[in-house]
């Protein structure tokens, strides 16, 4: 009996010893300005990692960019100690990725939201422009003024990509819609300005909209709170937002940087992984609305079959959205 | 009837955005009347937007969090009293200290606090300072014009909008009408006689700044549980530094300097309204051009409108006895 048992904790003791990967995979991920708990989209980030951290035991280095300055230096200091598997999350570190994936040839990049060209670099981008006009449409659906809004982080062509669809998304369903849109900022403070996101909400509510569409990180929070401060609607973007503040986000729309970042890591631990583009819409499930509890009331089955049926209509190619980033 | 609609919209966000600048520049106002330049309000409004921010999350009370706030940010006036007027130091020094110290400071301590990457926790319910109505605001709303003004301008502000309201024409009491007004400019102007008259400088300077502790105080509870509902990162922005702008144009003179601080946020309110709306003529102007709007307009004001701006005499020269 006695003997038995210390059989199976040496065996135990054995599979701890042993290490479940090959010592040489070592993950990094270099989050951007926002931070990791913007409740958004580097969070959604955050979510991929510790996914994979809970699954496979293995633990990976992070970095929190809170400088442009630092970019650099984090994928850097990364590669520099012996990470080979690196996620840059967002599209400004593209510019530092492409200096530092060159140095590092032996490590392998896994770049969000940018496109970055060199063999050792993996390129997830998303077609957001899909999710948004799914979106718009269900601000066009409940809005009873007809008008809505869009507030964007800071003022680059993803952003634009993110109003363009939404714009669509809305005129498809009311051709009459009136759109407002702002953009936070110019900088990358932008994203992380809720202040002057909860502003910009109550500028457009005054004007008469009645749902509002946030794209811009951590500044959104503050759009979502002005919803529910003026008792209005607010569409949440990248994670799932409508548990911020039930009942006043609509929906979110979700980008699934976690299903990204989870695969990279997962597929660069099993040899799997490999450089190039990697392109994630509506029917790779990149993208999508979000239903949960939190927002069961506030999206009828009738909006739900319209929003069901566009998302096969698009998948499809019967509807057609601008992608922003290709238009020019 | 809708050009009014939009006039009320404009100035109550106005209002909302130059609440913090109010309270920041009139205690920027006490500092440097008192002869101590004070580029650390930026700061002591981060500081207190992180204390009163940590204080209503755990407490459940906008109260609490305000006293949490001041008490932080009179005692970052303090540590800049005990360097520059104890010890004589540099105060434009030991002001960017403290603005450095907070930047860095708040989102550690949030972090080990709160794990939430620096931020405090979203704040609802009775963790914020929530709008007033005031009396017969309801009533009133019929009313054409007047009573529209009333309800939806002067009503429905949270407490401390009206707290700014009444800081100006107590400030304006305070320093032109009362003694320790006339010491406390007499303290910024020539100190060497406040002395000779028997009046300690020291002592009239750490009152000054323990004011301007109070008022940053409230600025930065404002910012955090007020405006918005958690504290972020930088979440100032700058603004201390507009309150000084603001000071500078208003000349040191409570009144001139609210209306400094409105023209800043009338801007602020005007430029998020007129991003992509076509305007007759010109069409749609781009975003760039118009965020920066309030920067020229504050550039062109200064350089052509004010005059001469004079600072109090002594304002940051430490004062040293004679021996």
């Amino acid at each position: 009996m006695i003997r038995a048992s210390f059989a199976a904790l040496s065996l135990a003791a054995l599979a701890f010893t042993t290490p479940v990967s090959p010592a040489e995979f070592s993950a990094a991920v270099v989050f951007d300005m926002g931070g990791k708990f913007d409740k958004s989209f580097n969070e959604a980030a955050y979510h991929g990692a510790e996914r994979f951290k809970k699954e496979t035991g293995i633990s990976y280095r992070e970095f929190e960019v809170t400088q442009e300055a630092q970019r650099d230096q984090g994928l850097r200091n990364m590669a520099r100690r012996g990470a080979n598997m690196i996620i840059a999350i967002g599209f400004a570190q593209a510019t530092p990725l492409e200096k530092v994936a060159k140095e590092y040839k032996h490590a392998r990049f896994t770049i969000i939201d940018a496109v970055v060209d060199l063999p050792n670099v993996q390129s997830v981008v998303f077609k957001e422009h899909e999710g948004s006009f799914l979106v718009g449409m269900a601000a066009a659906m409940a809005s009873k003024t007809g008008k809505v809004g869009f507030i964007g982080g800071m003022d680059i062509p993803l952003i634009r990509k993110f109003a363009l669809g939404y714009v669509e998304g809305a005129k498809y369903v009311n051709p009459a819609a009136e759109v407002f849109q702002n953009m936070t900022g110019t900088t990358p403070a932008a994203w992380n300005d809720p202040t002057k996101g909860g502003e910009l909400a109550r500028s457009q509510f005054d004007r008469g909209a009645d749902v509002i569409y946030a794209a811009a990180g951590g500044t959104g929070i503050g759009v979502l709170q002005a919803a529910k401060d003026n008792k209005k609607l607010a569409i949440g973007v990248d994670s799932n937002q409508n548990h911020l503040q039930p009942g006043f986000v609509l929906t979110s729309m979700i980008k699934r940087v976690d299903v990204a970042v989870y695969e990279a890591f997962k597929s660069a631990k099993d040899n799997k992984w490999k450089g190039g583009v990697k392109v994630l819409g509506l029917k790779e499930d990149g993208v999508g609305y979000s239903m949960d509890e939190h927002n069961k009331a506030l999206i009828t089955a009738d909006m739900k079959a319209k929003l069901d049926a566009a998302r096969a209509d698009i998948i499809a190619g019967k509807i057609k959205v601008t992608d922003y980033m290709a238009k020019k | 009837m809708d050009t009014l609609l939009v006039l009320v919209s404009i100035i109550d966000a106005t209002l909302r955005v130059a609440t913090p600048l109010v309270l920041a520049a009139l205690g920027g106002l006490y500092a440097e009347r008192s002869g101590v330049v004070d580029i650390g309000l930026e700061g002591k409004m981060l500081g207190a937007a992180f204390a009163a921010a940590a204080v209503a999350a755990v407490s459940g009370s906008a109260l609490l969090g305000l006293v949490a706030g001041v008490a932080v940010s009179v005692a970052l006036a303090l540590v800049h009293a005990y360097a520059s007027v104890t010890h004589n130091g540099n105060q434009v020094v030991s002001g960017m200290a403290i603005n450095i110290m907070v930047a860095g400071l708040a989102p550690t301590l949030g972090v080990a606090w709160f794990r939430q990457g620096g931020q405090t926790p979203q704040l609802a319910g009775d963790a914020r300072f929530t709008p007033i109505d005031l009396p017969f605001a309801r009533a009133l709303e019929s009313v054409p014009v007047v009573g529209q003004l009333y309800s939806e301008i002067i009503s429905g502000h949270n407490l401390i909008v009206y707290i700014a309201a009444a800081a100006v024409p107590f400030s304006a009491w305070l320093v032109f009408r009362t003694r320790f007004g006339l010491r406390l400019r007499a303290v910024g102007e020539n100190p060497h006689a406040v002395d000779t008259a028997g009046v300690s400088v020291a002592d009239m300077r750490y009152r000054a700044m323990v004011l301007c502790g109070v008022l940053c105080g409230i600025a930065g509870a404002y910012l955090s549980t007020a405006h918005s509902a958690a504290f972020v990162r930088d979440m100032t922005a700058g603004k201390g530094y507009l309150a000084l702008a603001a000071l500078i144009f208003g000349k040191w003179k409570p009144w001139p300097t609210l209306t400094a601080c409105l023209l800043f946020a009338f801007t602020d309110a005007v430029q998020v309204r007129l991003q992509g709306v076509p305007l007759p003529l010109v069409g749609v102007i781009p975003v760039q051009f118009i965020q920066a709007i309030p920067y020229i307009l504050t550039v062109l004001l200064l350089a052509g409108f004010v005059g001469k701006a004079a600072a109090p005499r002594a304002s940051g020269i430490p004062f040293v006895k004679d021996r």
